[in-house]
């Protein structure tokens, strides 16, 4: 993985020096809270429901053991001994103390980490695909561009101030595991008829009030393009994006008023105006970065059948929860945040150090974030794979459920959050309880359900097969049911199937649409595809059919 | 009386703004509109002259005044503004704009100091209240920068340039 050079580490330790200052003067009232906001927000702290939090960037995913111990050890000395991952690869502390925040990121920066830009109207944590490097549907490994786009956009001097947060994600396969297409910026690794890389260039997706799908403004940049393309981009954005209303001033609204040629016409002269004043992406340093990054030193080994004569358990945890490596005697891991009875995304500073401790042994001393808030062993042997269950059963982290209903995305909702209209991880807690059933949850299949507690839309409910989105009605919790969304393969925004159902109605509700769907799915139709053959009726006839008062 | 942030120096302000007590020969800074609107009167204006910024404004306007202008002052209302950074960067780059480029409003706060100067402003106008020495110290906040950057503060190590 990528080491910080003098630049990157003087960086750092300047950006904590800067914010125990600001904090300082915060604390001895001489920044108002007003004043302070954005600049705690541009170093991940928010301040919510019951205490601050704060957002730890995990640049695409990739953790070492050291920083994932140094992680368990922050939550166990500043928080209380668990943290919270989310959808974009970042991981939530929900109770430091304000006062404490400049030792956690001093803490941090020891291990060549921060919570530079995970909130604030700046340009974000930039994201990728959790299979990039070992996927066999890949062009190029899409992490180093990621780096390189970390560093161009932090604390860039004309773009920290913009109209509102942006967000940028990076894929190099054929399938988006990334989301890349909900994102301000998406970026797609490719080739070229000459075999050159670079990169189709999507911009204006995003969820939140008013979701849109990203649109191609560019279908092939090269590489060395990348900087100066995406500064033309944010000059555009920074110029012209709305400031007057904060629903309207994202990229997604600009791009839509303009219509996207004319966005683009704006865009491409942008870009070649800048003359010699373009930041350059010279190929030593693309090579640089790109070196950090090799293939891992791995084993000549071939496939072998790792569930012959093993337990029903174990295969189905093979099947569910591990993937394909592009390596033969590999596989993909992944480690399950999403136990039954547990928030999902949620991980305990002991599961931290057990599975630091396993990805040592087994997997090159690497950990993921995934987009789905699950964690990821990417390299580890097929040999190994049944001693690796053993230990993640004991951590509590086996669940076989990955890619079905209750491997679900949800924010942290009411409980922590003070955007939130309604609570997401009791409800959570309420179809994990329904759908306890592994055998009914197989039979179901692969399921996209993602939640969010209110129109942010930070569960991606949007793009969900399945979306729950929670909604204030007169003080009280109702949620909005919608399917048909995907972000995974192809890209779909879900259609709401009625009227919202009260708290208590939102599993029995689930299993009734589900019912539906088993009546009338053809042989291994996946739910997904059986809702594109035949949109949403079949299911809204069902979905309230018993409570047919629900308001 | 004024002060401006200069070449690290706290200096008296030699520039009066327009609605301020002004006289005969001057240096006077008029708002982009008032230029527009009263050019002939400006241009033969019998001092120095400079051009006031909105975030709005498009700086493209300024284009043709630019060989009459000593100081662009650019408003940051409040510290979330952040078109006055991009004004800042085409001036620069873009129009060749070598004279005073002047940060000024409610907006220009010890913590924006070092983009402003990134983004080739050389000369910082505080807002009320906010402690001249720490916005000075600011300037030296980063000794490292990622981005091509203005002059104006120099970084010992860069990752990426212009041309």
């Amino acid at each position: 993985m990528y080491q910080y050079d003098e630049l990157d580490q003087a960086f750092v330790d300047q950006r904590v020096a800067e914010f125990r200052d600001q904090t300082r003067r915060h604390l001895a009232g001489e920044l108002s809270e007003e004043e302070f906001r954005p600049l705690r927000l541009r170093n991940g702290l928010y301040i919510q429901r019951h205490a601050p939090m704060l957002r730890i960037a995990i640049p695409y995913g990739l953790l070492s053991v050291r920083q994932l111990r140094k992680l368990a050890e922050i939550t166990r000395r500043y928080d209380r001994g668990y943290g919270h991952f989310s959808t974009r690869q970042n991981l939530q502390l929900n109770w430091p103390a304000l006062a404490d925040v400049p030792e956690i990121l001093a803490e941090l920066a020891t291990v060549q980490m921060h919570a530079i830009q995970t909130s604030g109207n700046c340009v974000r944590n930039v994201t990728a695909d959790h299979l990039a490097g070992i996927a066999a549907d890949e062009v190029d490994d899409p992490r180093p561009y990621c780096e390189i786009i970390r560093q161009w956009a932090t604390l860039h001097p004309e773009f920290t101030y913009l109209p509102r947060k942006f967000k940028i994600a990076v894929t190099g396969a054929a399938a988006d595991r990334a989301a890349s297409e909900v994102h301000d910026v998406g970026l797609h690794l490719r080739r070229d008829a000459g075999g050159a890389l670079g990169f189709r260039v999507l911009v204006g997706g995003g969820l939140g009030r008013a979701p849109m799908i990203g649109q191609v403004i560019r279908e092939f940049l090269p590489v060395s393009e990348l900087l100066a393309y995406l500064d033309a981009i944010l000059r555009v954005y920074n110029r012209q994006g709305r400031r007057d209303n904060i629903h309207k001033a994202r990229i997604k609204i600009l791009v839509k008023a303009l219509g996207i040629e004319r966005f683009r016409d704006l865009v491409e002269a942008e870009w070649r105006a800048q003359g010699a004043a373009a930041p350059q992406l010279p190929p030593e340093e693309v090579e640089r970065v790109r070196a950090f990054f090799r293939p891992q030193p791995y084993e000549a080994l071939t496939d072998m059948d790792v569930t012959l004569a093993r337990e029903p358990r174990f295969k189905a945890w093979y099947r569910y929860n591990t993937r394909a490596h592009r390596v033969p005697g590999y596989r993909a891991v992944f480690v399950s945040l999403k136990a039954h009875g547990a928030a999902p995304g949620d991980m305990s500073a002991a599961q931290m150090e057990g599975l630091a401790q396993l990805a040592e042994r087994v997997s090159f001393g690497l950990v993921r974030a995934t987009h789905n808030q699950n964690l990821l062993l990417a390299d580890v042997r097929q040999r190994d794979l049944y001693g690796v269950w053993l230990e993640l059963e004991r951590l509590a982290l086996a669940m076989p459920n990955v890619g079905t209903l209750t491997d679900m995305i949800a924010c942290p909702g009411l409980d922590f959050c003070s955007l939130a209209n309604a609570g997401t991880l009791d409800v959570a807690r309420q179809i994990q309880e329904r759908f306890d059933d592994l055998d009914y949850l197989y039979d179901l299949g692969e399921i996209e359900l993602k939640m969010s507690g209110c129109m942010n839309a930070c569960g991606h409910h949007h793009v969900g097969h399945i979306g729950i989105l929670g909604v204030d009605k007169h003080g009280q919790e109702w949620y909005q049911i919608s399917l048909g969304g995907s972000a995974n393969g192809f890209t779909a925004l879900g259609e709401v199937i009625g009227p919202s159902v009260p708290k208590a109605e939102v599993a029995a509700t689930l299993e009734r649409i589900l019912e539906a769907y088993r009546a009338v799915r053809l042989e291994d139709e996946r739910f997904i595809d059986t809702v594109q053959r035949l949109g949403l009726k079949p299911f809204k006839e069902r979905a309230y059919a018993p409570h047919p008062a629900a308001a | 009386m004024r002060h401006i942030l200069r070449q690290r120096e706290w200096q008296a302000d030699s520039w009066r703004y327009l609605g301020e007590n002004i006289l005969e020969g001057d240096a006077v800074v008029v708002p982009l509109a008032e230029l527009r609107a009263a050019r002939e009167h400006w241009w033969a204006w019998s001092g120095r002259l400079g051009a006031r910024l909105a975030p709005v404004d498009r700086v493209e306007e300024l284009s043709e005044l630019l060989p009459r202008l000593d100081l662009i002052a650019v408003e940051f209302p409040t510290p979330g503004e952040g078109r006055g950074y991009s004004h800042g960067r085409l001036l620069r780059e873009r129009l060749g704009f070598r004279g005073e480029l002047r940060a000024v409003g409610d907006g220009v706060r010890q913590d924006q100091v070092f983009l402003l100067a990134r983004c080739g402003f050389d000369a910082i106008e505080l807002a009320a209240g906010e402690d001249p020495q720490a916005a000075r110290r600011a300037l030296n906040r980063y000794d490292v920068a990622y981005q091509p950057g203005a002059a104006q503060v120099s970084v010992r190590r860069q990752r990426f340039f212009a041309l």
